[in-house]
């Protein structure tokens, strides 16, 4: 058959290489003529970025305006915490962003599926708030027990597997979100004062209560409640002992076959499910189910107690097989987490961020002072999604960020005795 | 010839069924720690399973959870089917009626056994209903986040299981076998006993051995049923999943497949089902 050749003795095959080499060079000669940005701006486009996270991070909201602000697509995958702990090990192939809770990245970061990031390409970096650079939230405080954030927030190089205790500029996790967690109440259905953690196996609330079944968190709870009711002493609750695991697992096994427990939550929804249609009216909760029970009108208070609250923190981190310019977009995303937006949406679920100041121009000057400073509100204050969670002259429950963040009893922990809690744990939810 | 006749079929059991078994029984031999698992051959993963008393409580909680399935399965089951197979006159009728009893199947599972939640909660409908009937003064507790609901909910999800393979041999039966034992002046009682239920073994049979494997292996619905606190075998293994222990969760599964294989093996003594197929 043979190729038929125009006019200009060219084939087709041999036109469409001419035309692709001159468009090259147009693109090259104004690429050198605009700048490197418009390729960036054409090529970060068609980047994607899987993030994957526990629910509580996992918003559909951040990646719509990841979309608009930066341009790049973000992919969001929500996971338990075993499950994300599970990922973050085991499939260093299928997500780009992990955003993990701290406690997670001291177990997982040996597997060496993260790479550490370079502080200096962090612009917020000195603003971020002292927990997870030097472990203090102001030169006076003092460091609580358990797995600290900043004890494994730093690496010695990068490609850093062990972790020190100072800031070493080289991050495993940049802190994006943290919060002071506590027992979640329903107002209407208890007739006292909730004070002490010790109330969760008060027999009052036989079969009205509840706990998280996530050995690594709710082993926290159990301690803090142990030790409010004096049943068990420990050393670091963070890092027990067999024997101080043994006795706290024996306390609630014991409650849990005397029917102190309705049910156990695995994930944040269920925890909302139980508290909202009143079969549990005390239990371990997280902060944006407590907004989330509220919004459907049900009073729901997140109870500051006398012995102090479990805190954790999570950040992200980037996956070992970022490189080129999809690494770069992954800091550009973190700039972009740190400087504002982002805050100021997870403030008004009742979390904190890592860089407050920046988030501070995405609030109006009525919600920080409601979720920030503890002062009484103004006007309405609204969830994310705009339904009101408060009238006007409530107090966030707990005060201001000094006296919550200051009053943390224990952070989440990964211990050394782990695999025995596990098997402990285990045999609690069996009994 | 005949080996190439049957290569599709050994392949694809070869390689979706036979290869992962042998997988799952080698990983069970080997040691692991927090995050990793590494290749070893130890016994420790089964010593620490069948030393453990949590092992045993699981176990005899799974089987009788699976007794009391069967029983109310198959006494549901063999009713429907038989009033199916031998009280609707036509034929037509009763493929309508059969095809009635699976629509429910085509929704998932999941939301089956989920949409018991609301329904059996303290301020759920069934609450309020016998609130308001003034037959109870207060919520029952027991209906929900208990061994009761999560019976129910297996009740509910396998039935089916036991109708069809029930129904199926009650269709074969020879009607002229029953018009015999009635002329023999048997009752309608003796006519079941006799005649009907040992022609329907097979049918039993095939319908215990799905919900004994189904209930066996299940864990998600007696974690949502229970609410978390009672637990099953499938449950044990989906946690030790979940915390990266894959050699334990590989030497719970070996332990739960032998126990079932072992279990079918004993059911199928009763019954000669190769007459059936």
């Amino acid at each position: 058959m043979g190729i038929t050749k125009n006019i200009k003795g060219l084939t087709a095959h041999e036109r469409q290489r001419r035309n692709l080499l001159k468009g090259a060079a147009a693109a090259t000669a104004a690429s050198t003529v605009f700048g490197s940005p418009m390729i960036w701006a054409q090529n970060i486009k068609d980047v994607t970025l899987r993030q994957f996270g526990t629910g509580v991070s996992n918003l559909n909201d951040v990646a719509t305006k990841v979309k608009e602000d930066l341009g790049f697509t973000l992919e969001m995958t929500a996971l338990d915490s075993d499950s994300v702990a599970q990922r973050a090990a085991t499939q260093p192939k299928s997500f780009d962003i992990a955003d993990i809770e701290y406690w997670i990245c001291k177990k997982v970061w040996p597997a060496g599926n993260l790479q550490p990031m370079d502080t200096s390409k962090i612009d917020n970096y000195d603003k971020i708030v002292g927990i997870f650079r030097d472990g203090k939230l102001t030169p006076e405080s003092e460091i609580a027990q358990g797995t600290a954030p900043h004890s494994v927030g730093f690496v010695d190089g990068p490609d850093g597997k062990a972790f020190v205790n100072e800031e070493s500029g080289w991050m495993t996790l940049i802190p994006t979100i943290y919060n002071a967690d506590t027992l979640g109440i329903r107002p209407d259905l208890i007739d006292e004062d909730i004070t002490s953690w010790a109330q969760l196996l008060d027999p009052k609330y036989k079969g009205k209560a509840s706990i998280l079944d996530i050995a690594s968190i709710g082993i926290m709870d159990a301690a803090m409640v142990c030790e409010a009711m004096g049943e068990v002493t420990y050393g670091d609750k963070g890092n027990m002992t067999k024997d101080e695991i043994d006795k706290t697992m024996a306390v609630f096994t014991e409650a849990k076959q005397n029917g102190q427990f309705r049910a156990f939550w695995k994930s944040f929804d269920e925890s909302v499910n139980l508290m909202a249609s009143g079969e549990v009216v005390i239990q371990s909760m997280w902060s944006p189910a407590i907004t989330a029970v509220r919004a459907k009108g049900i009073p729901c208070v997140y109870q500051p107690l006398q012995e102090g609250y479990r805190s954790w923190g999570g950040g992200i981190g980037l996956s070992k097989n970022l490189s080129g310019l999809e690494l770069d977009a992954a800091y550009e995303y973190i700039n972009w987490y740190l400087s504002g937006w982002v805050g100021g949406y997870l403030m008004r679920q009742g979390y904190y961020s890592a860089v407050p100041e920046t988030s501070k121009d995405f609030m109006s000057a009525d919600e920080w002072g409601f979720w920030f400073e503890g002062k009484p509100s103004e006007g309405e204050i609204v969830n994310p999604q705009g339904v009101a969670l408060e009238g006007p002259g409530a107090t966030r429950d707990g005060g201001s960020f000094y006296d919550r963040m200051g009053a943390v009893a224990c952070w989440n922990s990964v211990m050394d005795e782990n695999q025995h809690m596990l098997r402990k744990w285990n045999e609690f939810i069996a009994s | 010839m005949s080996w190439l006749q049957l290569s599709p079929i050994i392949s694809i059991l070869g390689f979706f069924l036979i290869l992962p078994i042998i997988a799952i029984v080698v990983v069970s031999f080997w040691a692991s720690t927090e995050y990793s698992y590494n290749p070893a051959f130890i016994f420790e993963n089964y010593g620490y399973l069948l030393s453990s008393k949590v092992t045993y409580s699981v176990y005899l909680k799974t089987l009788t959870f699976t007794a009391i399935t069967w029983f109310f399965t198959l006494i549901i089951g063999f009713t429907v089917a038989y009033f199916l197979a031998f009280h609707v006159r036509s034929l037509h009728m009763q493929i309508t009626l059969f095809l009635l009893c699976t629509i429910p199947f085509w929704t998932s599972n999941i939301i089956r056994m989920i949409s018991w939640i609301p329904f059996l909660g303290r301020n759920g409908i069934a609450n309020d209903t016998l609130l308001s009937l003034g037959w109870i003064d207060q919520p029952l507790e027991w209906l929900l986040f208990s061994d009761f609901a999560v019976i129910l909910a297996f009740v509910h999800l396998f039935t089916l299981f036991m109708i069809v393979p029930i129904f199926n041999t009650m269709m074969r039966i020879d009607h002229s076998l029953i018009e015999a034992a009635r002329d023999a002046g048997a009752s309608g009682f003796q006519i079941l006993t006799n005649v009907i239920i040992p022609l329907s073994k097979p049918g039993i049979m095939i319908g215990s051995i799905f919900v004994v494997t189904l209930v066996m292996g299940d864990f998600i619905t007696v974690r949502f049923m229970s609410g978390g606190q009672s637990a099953s075998v499938g449950r044990i293994i989906s946690n030790e999943i979940g915390l990266l222990q894959y050699p334990a969760a590989s030497a719970s599964a070996v332990v739960l497949l032998l126990t079932v294989l072992i279990m079918i093996g004993i059911m199928m003594r009763f019954v000669d089902i190769r007459k059936e197929l």
